[in-house]
């Protein structure tokens, strides 16, 4: 039983580090209607930006991200005016090709600045742990949890309590309606990327301190991010938290109780679930498009 | 509907010319056969990039520094040595494409090993279908000897599967009053990690070891949590580990997580890594962690000594510094230069012939191959003792006294 419940902690306190690096995902695909295949080697280059301070001037990874995450935001500005505005037509699809393209680039410089061997962010609070129910919990895991949530928190301030956020949201619904009512959707699309990259970057420096990880570890991770954000809903929020935490505790529990060889498909016999009950995910909103 | 007929016509007039340009280069030990004292080129697929860089390019080194040997002495059989590498990217269907480019386009006179079982496996296929030796340095498991392949000799002292066993028969020697009364094993599914570790159950459950926890996990795990949390449930004495390096180091971060300390550790591969795994263990953390190992910097093995001193003046570093990789490619090198000796060719055919008799003496130890290619000797037993890693089993190999019960990790 005590097996049990360490494995439903665990897959809370890491779900919250997915929901975190899924929101960024997720808010990019509400307010773009694009899909960021780049965004898992976004979140191995911030946790390379941590790394890179860590090495060269033994900064904390977690004081490094007041370098890195608003780096990365100018970075993701950056990146949606060149790469991403110019798609006019056929956004879905493009955007694909074009932000996989982003990935590929990524990796390569990743690979030629830090060589493709395995590396891990270090701190003393990576391996101190406290006990609790009868077992230790590392105090990365608790500090990465509050740092995702401070942060989903300031997300989902800004999105409801500030005339920006109700910009986005209205981006988010309706993009065309929102042009028409004034709405600046060029800036706002710029700056919603700049906060999902900036996202990646916090994501980044805690799944690099609980993974070692080299510049090709983006391909699992976007793929468990596309997975979470379809179970929940793609451009909900909520949804990315909640398919995070429960993709995380599905998977511990299951490795815990029956095999870690059936901790995936567990999950994904979930998935395919709610896709048959609710196609468009646990918040997602269904809509009917013109063809 | 005419443009699927077309490209399906396409397709088939394809399939057939690739099948006919592959029947009519495949004569073994014909095209592959240089002039005498011609240069020849050597072609070898790595993993420069992807998952199994660090090791490829550990065997580049080893091949390179070997050549430069060669070279130095007037050649293999008088002909003048290059290596030529193509990047695999670590891909099991790209390298299947290099061996095949490096054969019928570049016609490469001979051909070496990548890294890993997991591409050894696909690369055999095409080379043996060509005709030519494939003497490798890192593709043990099982799985790459069962196929019947005469052409492949696995450069090693011995099949990967019995890695484990000196570390096997360590804790059999033990006394009845310490001997381990459990163990826990945790592998990665993977045709180089699961082998050793079942071999190792196996002969442990036959000495009275009883087996607490055995758990097979995917090699795409990146949540080495609640595999930990398993593998401590189990309380057992004896932790066993098929793991490469970054699982290696996840689990023994989870280990000091959670306070555990068992009495003897030992992991399939990282601990080997030197002092890249010290720097993210901790070095404090790596007392009394074990691996086995089929070379190491201070054995006295033959022409060892010289290995390691040229190749820390061609590359730098230290002796501990030297990856096991590129022991294992410089052997095969040896290996070939000796063979190609004994069948006085270079050709294909004949030195297939000769790989299969006779012993060859490498830096590695002395070894030799049976009709599959599975090496005779036997690997030994290497633990991290202050700071350093030193042969600890059996007896004849070793320079200090295994460190039992394993020291508390630092926390």
């Amino acid at each position: 039983m005590t097996l049990i419940l360490e494995a439903v902690i665990f897959g809370i306190l890491t779900g919250g580090v997915y929901a975190l690096m899924a929101s960024g995902l997720t808010l990019i695909f509400g307010v773009m209607r694009i899909i960021n295949v780049g965004h898992g080697a976004l979140v191995i280059l911030g946790a390379y930006l941590s790394f890179a301070l860590l090495r060269s001037a033994n900064v904390d990874p977690f004081v490094s991200l007041v370098v890195t995450m608003p780096a990365m935001f100018a970075l993701g500005v950056v990146l949606q005016i060149v790469f991403i505005r110019p798609l006019k037509e056929d956004r879905e699809a493009l955007s694909v090709l074009v932000t996989y393209a982003l990935a590929l680039g990524i990796e390569g410089l990743l690979g030629y600045l830090f060589t493709n061997n395995f590396v891990q962010l270090t701190a003393w609070y990576e391996t101190a742990s406290f006990a609790v129910f009868g077992f230790h919990i590392a105090y990365v895991y608790v500090f990465g949890f509050g740092l995702c949530l401070a942060i989903l928190i300031g997300i989902f301030f800004v999105l409801y309590r500030t005339t920006f956020g109700s910009a986005v949201r209205a981006t988010m619904l309706n993009r065309t309606a929102a042009q028409l009512v004034g709405v600046n959707v060029d800036r706002v699309s710029a700056i919603a990327f700049g906060i999902g990259v900036s996202t990646a970057a916090a994501g980044g420096v805690i799944f690099g301190m609980t993974n070692a990880f080299n510049p090709g570890s983006h391909y699992d991770l976007i793929s468990r991010l596309l997975t979470i954000i379809v179970l929940g809903g793609l451009g909900s929020l909520r949804g990315a938290i909640i398919g995070a935490v429960g993709m995380l505790i599905i998977e511990d529990v299951t490795a815990v109780v029956i095999s870690p060889v059936w901790a995936s498909f567990a999950f994904f016999l979930l998935l395919v679930i709610v896709l048959v009950v609710r196609p468009q995910g646990l918040y997602g909103i269904r809509v009917r498009e013109r063809i | 509907m005419r443009k699927p007929v077309s490209l399906a016509v396409t397709g088939i007039v394809s399939m057939g010319a690739l099948t006919l340009a592959a029947c009519g280069s495949s004569s073994p030990g014909t095209s592959s056969s240089p002039q005498a004292a011609a240069p020849i080129t050597i072609g070898v697929s790595v993993s420069l990039t992807g998952d199994f860089s660090g090791d490829g390019k550990a065997l580049v080194q080893g091949y390179d520094l070997w050549a430069q040997d060669e070279n130095a002495k007037g050649g293999l059989l008088g002909h003048h040595v290059t290596m030529k590498y193509v990047d695999d990217a670590s891909s099991t269907t790209q390298v299947v494409t290099n061996y095949q480019n490096l054969i019928t386009q570049d016609k490469v006179a001979l051909v070496f090993g990548p890294f890993s079982s997991l591409l050894t496996i696909p690369a055999s296929t095409v080379t043996n279908r060509f005709g030519y030796a494939f003497p490798e340095p890192a593709g043990g498991g099982p799985s790459v000897f069962n196929r019947g392949i005469h052409s492949l000799f696995f450069v090693q002292p011995a099949p990967v599967e019995n890695n484990l066993v000196s570390f096997t028969q360590w804790v059999l020697s033990l006394p009845a009053s310490q001997r381990p009364a459990t163990a826990a094993y945790s592998t990665e599914d993977d045709p180089f990690t699961q082998p050793q570790i079942d071999k190792a159950r196996t002969l442990l459950e036959a000495g009275g070891v009883r087996t607490a926890s055995y758990k097979v996990y995917p090699a795409e795990t990146t949540d080495f949590t609640p595999l930990a949390q398993q593998v401590i449930a189990a309380n057992a004495d004896v932790v066993i580990l098929g793991t490469q390096e970054p699982d290696a180091v996840a689990f023994i971060k989870a280990f000091q997580q959670q306070h555990y300390n068992p009495k003897a550790l030992v992991e399939t591969a990282g601990p080997d890594q030197g002092a890249d795994f010290a720097t993210k263990v901790g070095a404090a953390n790596t007392e009394g962690v074990m691996v086995p190992a089929g070379w190491w910097s201070s054995a006295k093995t033959p022409n060892n000594a010289t290995f390691v001193s040229e190749f820390i003046a061609k590359y730098g570093g230290t002796p501990g510094g030297i990856s096991g990789d590129a022991a294992e490619a410089y052997s095969v090198g040896e290996v070939v230069d000796q063979a190609a000796k004994n069948a006085h060719s270079i050709a294909n055919a004949a030195l297939i012939t000769a790989l299969h008799s006779g012993t060859f003496q490498t830096v590695q130890g002395p070894m030799a191959f049976d009709s599959l290619g599975r090496p005779n000797g036997a690997s030994f037993l290497v633990q991290w003792q202050n700071g350093l890693t030193v042969p600890v089993y059996p007896p004849s190999a070793a320079v200090a006294q295994p460190e039992f019960p394993k020291p508390a990790f630092s926390g």
